[in-house]
């Protein structure tokens, strides 16, 4: 039996959905261990009713007391660490999304513990994670030796799973002196409130073949009958029909949803680097012979602007 | 200014990994790199180096062939390199940072250090934090965009979403650089002659008094990712083959 903390994330006060599978890779096989939900941010009792389906017997927000939490990644980091020596944790894990990831990283480096990032499953008895190693051509097992296990997981590559506890709020208060050396200056908020491609569980992608900006549209009209995101090959960004932020790939997002749809992608190797995992992918190619059909589950052979909008237009038929 | 930049030689990302035993890979086989998010903190210090002068040391925790990516830095032009041999490619970020922090503080005080944002090998993502918290220094990663400004740098960085956070930190820091930060140049034939006869410093782990026995990290097991079997083609008229395939999304795979 074990101490699990599970670093919450939260968006405009709101606890993110990808936080559930966290907590269900974290609650481990038999359900034997202690959860205990850390809030850095975000409201304790909104936070409560979002997470009690799924298992969490704590939620712990976190005062920080020396330092402005929203000015500093240094001072965030430490209030974590604070909360891991101060709740004697086994284990402390959370969502390896850009904001988590730079806080894992860290917090690791300065508790001077191992870290592994972007994992795809962790085994916290056995002390073990498995992630990706080289562009997601293998998957690497590592074992971790340490007196607290620091992992960040890949958003949605854990399923979650219900499991019904009436979480309690316990408030912790930790002291944080702020190093002082990183300071946030501005936040500069992108419009739309749009879902972040790492987080969304459905995906629809167009490549190089979709020639201008104005034609993601046609993508943009699917999504919202899917209720997913928009995603871009690094081909399609580098021609200038999307900004970098839809890129996904070796050098863009890595994503893992429950269902992607590549229209107009080859299959290159370093874009399959970033979502290789999803769940089911579809492929909507003109080319039979495109290398994408060999590493996909489901295929069309056609014009993606003939396919796509007959494919939103069939989502939308009950 | 001084700068260093740490870089890794990784297997090219377009190349098959030929898994070896338990936990290892077939290296003679596969062609090798710089790592491409080190080519955009190579091309920064660079243009850094142009504009207020000083140098640019490369610096390599790696195998003896990781000469050639200290090599390919140094024809998009900086200035040295340094490179601290190891004997394996699964080097513990926790040992790799501190042989950097070794490897630059035998050598000189930096003004800045630049990283990439991930190894794209282990894809560990944290070399770059423990060696700013090593020295005590300033980190921020993934940075898209950088000024100096009265001794500070300011970056901008993506936090998802597309939103993005501009930040200041105090010089010396660590910088990890990302695509967009700027387009790395390709060396011309003179330079890449040039970067044979620039200087570079070797040491091994044990010069600069470190092991990697004390690693706290153990790969078990390095397997092929599975593979998918191939498509299933949809077959059919556009018009079919989308409703076809909502079917299957819906009631098969149950995902919609
Ligand atoms: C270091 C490095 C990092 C990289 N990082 C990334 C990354 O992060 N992300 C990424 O995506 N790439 C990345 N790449 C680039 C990658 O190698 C490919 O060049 C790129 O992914 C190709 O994009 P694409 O599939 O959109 O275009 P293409 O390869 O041009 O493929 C277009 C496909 O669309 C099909 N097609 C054409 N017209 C239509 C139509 N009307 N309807 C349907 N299908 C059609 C064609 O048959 C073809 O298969 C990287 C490369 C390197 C070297």
């Amino acid at each position: 039996m074990a101490t699990i903390g599970i670093w919450i994330e939260t968006e405009g006060g709101k606890v993110k959905e990808a936080n559930f599978g966290v907590i269900t890779a974290a609650r481990g096989g038999g359900g034997e261990n202690t959860l205990l939900a850390l809030l850095l941010d975000g409201s304790a009792e909104a936070a409560q009713e979002a997470l009690a389906p799924y298992g969490v017997h704590k939620i712990v927000p976190l005062t920080a007391e020396g330092a402005d939490l929203d000015q500093s990644p240094d001072a965030r980091a430490r209030a974590l660490a604070a909360a891991v020596e101060k709740l004697s944790l086994n284990a402390l894990l959370g969502l390896a999304t850009t904001p988590g990831r730079d806080l894992f990283a860290r917090l690791a480096a300065y508790l001077k513990l191992p870290l592994a990032s972007d994992c795809i499953s962790v085994d916290v008895a056995r002390q073990t994670v498995c992630k990706s190693h080289f562009s997601g051509k293998t998957v690497a097992t590592i074992r971790m030796k340490a007196s607290v296990m620091l992992c960040a997981l890949r958003p949605n590559a854990v399923e979650a799973q219900p499991a019904a506890v009436r979480p309690e709020i316990v408030p912790l208060t930790v002291t944080v002196q702020d190093p002082g050396r990183v300071r946030v200056l501005e936040v500069r908020k992108a419009g739309g409130g749009k879902i972040d491609l790492a987080e969304a569980g459905i995906i629809i992608t167009g490549g190089r073949p979709i020639g201008s900006a104005e034609n993601y549209k046609i993508l943009e009209a699917c999504a919202q009958a899917l209720g997913g995101a928009v995603g871009a090959s690094r081909a399609a960004v580098d021609a200038g029909f999307a900004p970098h932020s839809m890129q996904v790939g070796q050098t863009g997002k890595t994503v893992s949803p429950r269902l992607y749809i590549a229209c107009g992608l080859s299959g290159s190797v370093q874009h399959f680097a970033g979502m290789k995992t999803s769940k089911v992918i579809v492929a909507i190619n003109t080319d039979k012979d495109a290398p994408i059909f060999e590493k996909c589950d489901y295929g069309i052979i056609g014009d993606l602007f003939e396919v796509v909008p007959m494919l939103t237009e069939a989502l939308t038929q009950k | 200014m001084k700068i260093y930049v740490c870089v890794k030689h990784v297997p090219d990302t377009a190349a098959n990994i030929k898994t070896a035993g338990a936990n290892g890979f077939d290296d003679a086989v596969c062609k090798f790199i710089a790592n491409p998010y080190d080519e955009y903190a190579v091309e920064q210090a660079v243009r850094l180096m142009e504009s207020q002068g000083g140098e640019v040391v490369v610096v390599s925790v790696g195998k003896e062939a990781a000469m050639a990516t200290l090599r390919s830095a140094m024809a998009m032009g900086a200035t040295r390199g340094i490179l601290v041999t190891v004997e394996s490619q699964f080097l513990d970020s926790e040992i790799t940072s501190q042989a950097l922090k070794a490897a630059i503080e035998k050598d000189g005080k930096p003004d800045l250090i630049f990283t990439g944002k991930v190894a794209v090998d282990t894809e560990g993502f944290q070399t770059a934090y423990r060696l700013a918290e090593a020295m005590s220094l300033p980190v921020v990663n993934e940075i898209l965009k950088m000024e100096l400004r009265d001794g500070k740098a300011v970056v901008e960085r993506e936090i998802g979403g597309g939103s993005r956070e501009v930040l200041e930190a105090g010089l010396p820091c660590v910088l990890g650089a990302t695509k967009g930060l700027n387009e790395p140049r390709y060396p011309k034939f003179p330079d890449i002659m040039k970067a044979k006869k620039k200087e570079v410093k070797q040491m091994t782990l044990a010069d600069l008094g470190l092991s990697a026995a004390a690693a706290r990290i153990e790969l078990v097991k390095l397997e092929k990712a599975p593979d998918r079997s191939g498509a299933k083609i949809i077959p059919g008229p556009s018009r079919e083959a989308a409703q076809a395939l909502v079917h299957i999304l819906r009631n098969v795979e149950k995902v919609i």
